[in-house]
């Protein structure tokens, strides 16, 4: 193997940063490949989280109390730290959300329903998570709207089909930034241009690209763009909707009531300014407070220097499952330059399911099945793959040790 | 270790199923699906004036528990009457299986009883 086993960090004080990665499972060592799942957290995050509750634990915006304000002020500023760190322009333009799927649901129900009209279509990828194609769907079968899809093969959009696919009638396209599947990283810049000039609102589904890497939304252009905050060393309960200050002055809230109103009468409310008035009811306080954790741990590795780990770890498996014939892995080879830090594979002729559950075994955490993507799973034609995805902390050895697990795999099916 | 799950027998019947493929004219059929993983199977069955299964097949695609699960599992109901088979638990089917299996796995392992009960519902409305 040519691979030289270099990082741009040291990986071994990043792992201790990982309370959870010191485990064992039935006697082997942990090996976490499920990260675009969700990421395990570091320490600062778990701290954080544990302050806020220790320390200052209120309700947030409009209490007088010390607690309250303490609280306000570190939630509020959360959202400056994620504004800063995904290129927004300030904290108006940063809504917090459960996940990525609330975030989505928040643009097509609230911006989708009211612009997208009849006979007007919506674009998407056929490699979208069903939380960014289920959405739009009820979007279009409400407004009698049109789907349309850009082909991919491998994980790759095809030549042309941008041009073809946005036109005119194009109100709303929803494009996923890395896939879940491949990896691969979509040309959302060319798509948003394309839709710009067409007059078209643009929502890019970032779950997995900000986490692993550097993102700036201002210079992407996107109208809307979400992201999970647990893929990215956050707590659960974290996510993110970004809007440019334009378009969320055209989305409707999808929830109502409390902390998101201005004035309020029997009949009647008024709303209250940007970014509140997308987060109704008590928010995720804590989740959000611990996001801003995560951003800080981010950074101070650098989104740089995690994409390029990664990538290499990430190869380092690929170039030694490409070279078995029984391991059938999807989407680009490993010399492509766009692809991420996901592998989805199948081994022989055994089943994705049974495939994590020996790998399992041996300590070695994947996932298998649809991954969300049912009918891109039915254009591959395969009903399930298992899919290993690597994260900052992930070493050489531990793609190694996800090979050997491949053996004692083809031995069981053999 | 959930290797031991893999023994040849579950293999055996994982890479050449009993009872795979359909039946024309069916009296019971159905089909359901494991959302969380993609196993598929349909089951097709026909029963006397009794109620006794005379013949039952199934097809799908899945993962090598619910494909043998669903194989052993045709093998058990033939003859059996319709009400023997709505007896059935998930604990008849880890003892055809002879295997531990975990949470979500019992989940693949019952799937092809549920779609046959689930036919058996639907023929009982008919009928």
């Amino acid at each position: 193997m040519s691979v030289e086993k270099a990082s741009p960090y040291n990986v071994d004080e990043v792992r201790d940063d990982f309370p959870v990665l010191n485990r064992t499972v039935d006697g082997e060592k942990l090996v976490y490949l499920d990260n675009a799942a969700t990421s395990q957290k570091p320490q600062s995050v778990i701290d954080a989280v544990s302050e806020f509750y220790e320390e200052y634990n209120a309700n947030v915006h409009r209490g007088l109390h010390t607690l309250s304000q303490e609280a306000s002020e570190a939630y509020e500023n959360a959202h400056d730290r994620v504004a800063e760190f995904i290129g927004a322009d300030g904290r108006e333009n940063v809504v917090f959300t459960s996940n990525t799927t609330e975030g989505v649901n928040a643009v097509a129900f609230g911006w989708g329903m009211h612009h997208v009209d009849e006979g007007d279509n919506i674009v998407l990828t056929q490699m979208e998570h069903h939380s960014s194609l289920v959405p739009w769907q009820q979007v279009a079968q409400a407004n009698d709207a049109e789907l349309r899809f850009l082909k991919v093969d491998e994980g790759v959009v095809e030549e042309g089909e941008v041009e073809e696919k946005i036109d005119e009638d194009t109100a709303a396209v929803s494009v996923v930034h890395m896939s879940n599947v491949f990896g691969t990283v979509t040309p959302v810049k060319d798509i948003i241009d394309r839709a710009h000039e067409h007059g078209a609102r643009v929502l890019v589904d970032g779950a997995q690209s900000v986490p692993h890497m550097p993102v700036d939304v201002g210079e992407m252009n996107a109208d809307f763009f979400v992201t999970s905050g647990h893929k990215m060393c956050g707590p659960t309960g974290s996510g993110v909707l970004y809007g440019k200050t334009e378009a969320f002055h055209e989305t409707q809230p999808y929830q109502y009531g409390g902390e998101m109103i201005k004035l309020v009468e029997y009949e009647e409310a008024t709303w209250t300014d940007l970014p509140w008035r997308f987060e109704a009811g008590t928010p995720n306080i804590a989740q959000g407070i611990g996001l801003a954790a995560a951003v800080d741990y981010l950074e101070d590795l650098g989104m740089e220097k995690i994409h390029e780990h990664e990538r290499e770890v990430t190869r380092h498996a690929l170039e030694m499952m490409e070279d078995d014939d029984e391991v059938t892995v999807y989407g680009p080879s490993s010399d492509h330059e766009n692809r991420g830090g996901v592998i989805s594979f199948n081994v022989s002729d055994a089943h994705a399911h049974d495939t994590s559950e020996l790998l399992s075994d041996e300590g070695v955490a994947t996932r298998s099945g649809h991954h969300c993507a049912q009918p891109l799973m039915r254009e591959m034609g395969v009903p399930a793959t298992t899919r290993a995805s690597f994260y900052l902390y992930n070493t050489y050895e531990e793609a190694e040790a996800l090979v050997e697990g491949i053996e004692t795999v083809k031995e069981v099916f053999a | 270790m959930s290797r031991d799950m893999y023994r040849q027998r579950i293999l055996d019947h994982y890479r050449d199923p009993q009872n795979y493929g359909t039946i024309d004219d069916p009296d019971v059929t159905y089909e359901d699906v494991n959302p969380s993983c993609g196993d598929e199977i349909q089951m097709y069955a026909v029963v006397d004036e009794n109620d006794e299964i005379q013949d039952v097949k199934f097809d799908g695609q899945g993962c090598a528990i619910s494909q043998a699960s669903a194989s052993l599992l045709t093998e058990e109901v033939k003859g059996m009457t319709l009400d023997e088979v709505r007896q059935l638990e998930t604990d008849d089917i880890k003892e055809m299986l002879g295997i531990e299996l975990s949470p979500v796995r019992v989940k693949c392992a019952v799937l092809g009883l549920k779609v046959l009960e689930g036919g058996i519902v639907e023929y009982e409305k008919e009928n």
